[in-house]
Formats: C-alpha cells, structure tokens, sequence
C-alpha cells in the first residue's frame, strides 16, 4: 500500500520533472518501477512504455495547438518503428537482466550529461 | 521519407531496449537528417513518441511482460504532473535548476550502475 502510494507520489513529481525540463517521463518512470515498486528491469522497461503515454498525448495535444507538430512524418516515424520495437523488445528478451539494468544506468548517465551541458551552454538568465 | 523511416527504425529499436519514448535520439535527428527547426522537431517526436510507445507497450505485452497496474499508478499521476510542469517552465527554469536535475539523474544513474 505505502509503496503504491510513493510510487504515485513519484509518478507525479516525476511527470512534473519532465514537463519542466522538457525530458519524457520513462526516463524516471523506469527508475521508479523498479526502485520503489520492486519490478524486474524487463518489466519495468515494458511498463514505462505504457505509463508514458498518457504524458505523450496530452503533450502533443497542448503543442498541436500552436501549430508545431507535423503529422505525416510523425505517422511515418511512428509506422517504421514497429521493426525497431520487434528487434528491441527481442533484444531486451535475451539480455540478461543486470546487463539489462546498466545499460540503463549508462543512459541515465548520458541524459544527465547532456542536460548539463546544454544548460552550462546557454547564458543563464534569471535565476 | 527514407531519413524518416531510418530514424523510426532506429526509434522503435531504442524505445523497446530502454523503455522510455526516445526524444533524446528522435529530436537530434529530425534536426541533423530531416532538417527540422528544433520546435517542430520536439512536437513531432511527441506525437511519434505516443505512436512508438503504443507499439512497444502492445509488443511488450505480447510476450507477457506488461504490468498494467504498475504503469497506471505512476502513469497517470505523471501526466497530471506534466500539465503541471509546462506550466512551470515558464517561471523557473534555471540554469542551476537543470543542472541539479541532471546531478539528480547522474545520482540514480551511479546507484543502478554499481
């Protein structure tokens, strides 16, 4: 029950993190699943992609409305990933889990570096 | 459309391995291959990130490794939450900010990694 909870907690800090710093929620959603929930890294990685997409719709919905999103590339994008996401969902599968979670781990660490360069690049205004 | 499709693939094949929606390879890119301004590139791998998502999830839960209830529990909260967020940007998003939030990811990253 308190892990449901925190889990939630999380979720909205979470989601709050990703509208703020314009990173997507599965990022800290797959952390999350498996730190507080206790899922394995696998199922975590299968549950982030479901939980994202709440967040995903509502912000594309926000930015259809200033015109920005282009659909038929999108659409395309969207259809040729279907291969990508067989052989990633087959490579998933056969990894083991603790080189499963590294991996991750790497990820995190390379998002994180790219967020602090691309904040140490441009001029800091009001702080 | 060939760039287009080489980056959906590339995608798909990320989005799958990671778990998360790929906005870190989509919007790099549709910049360098597909020429988008950086704007349009970020709303359109929203709206391709809902598609590949969706598709992962299916494929996922195919081979049975979906927990539904999980993904509610800290999904639902998490889209509220990003309402939230966009709202904030325009108020507080600092330099020292981000650069705490990148400490805290690189944080996390060093606990699963060792």
């Amino acid at each position: 029950m308190w892990a449901l909870a925190a889990a939630a907690l999380i979720g909205l800090v979470a989601g709050v993190l990703a509208g703020l710093f314009g990173v997507g929620g599965g990022i800290l959603f797959v952390p999350t699943l498996t730190l507080v929930l206790g899922l394995t890294q696998l199922h975590a990685e299968a549950s982030s992609l479901l939980a994202i997409l709440p967040t995903s719709i509502a912000g594309a919905w926000r930015q259809r409305r200033y015109g920005n999103v282009r659909w038929r590339p999108a659409l395309v994008l969207g259809l040729a990933a279907v291969a990508g996401v067989e052989a990633g969902v087959q490579i998933a599968e056969a990894l083991p889990e603790h080189v499963l979670r590294r991996l991750f781990g790497v990820l995190m660490l390379a998002v994180a570096v790219q967020l602090a360069w691309r904040a140490l690049r441009k001029p800091s205004y009001a702080s | 459309m060939l760039r287009l499709v080489c980056i959906g693939l590339v995608a798909g094949l990320f989005s799958a391995l990671f778990g998360v929606g790929g906005g870190i390879v989509v919007v790099p890119l549709l910049i360098l291959l597909a020429h988008f301004d950086e704007r349009p590139a970020m709303a359109t791998s929203l709206a391709a990130i809902g598609l590949i998502a969706l598709v992962g999830a299916v494929s996922y839960g195919v081979h049975g490794e979906l927990k539904v209830g999980a993904a509610a529990v800290v999904g639902l909260p998490a889209a509220a939450g990003a309402v939230g967020g966009a709202w904030l940007q325009q108020r507080l998003a600092t330099r020292t900010l981000t650069l705490a939030f990148a400490a805290l990811l690189a944080a996390i990253a060093v606990w699963l990694l060792v």
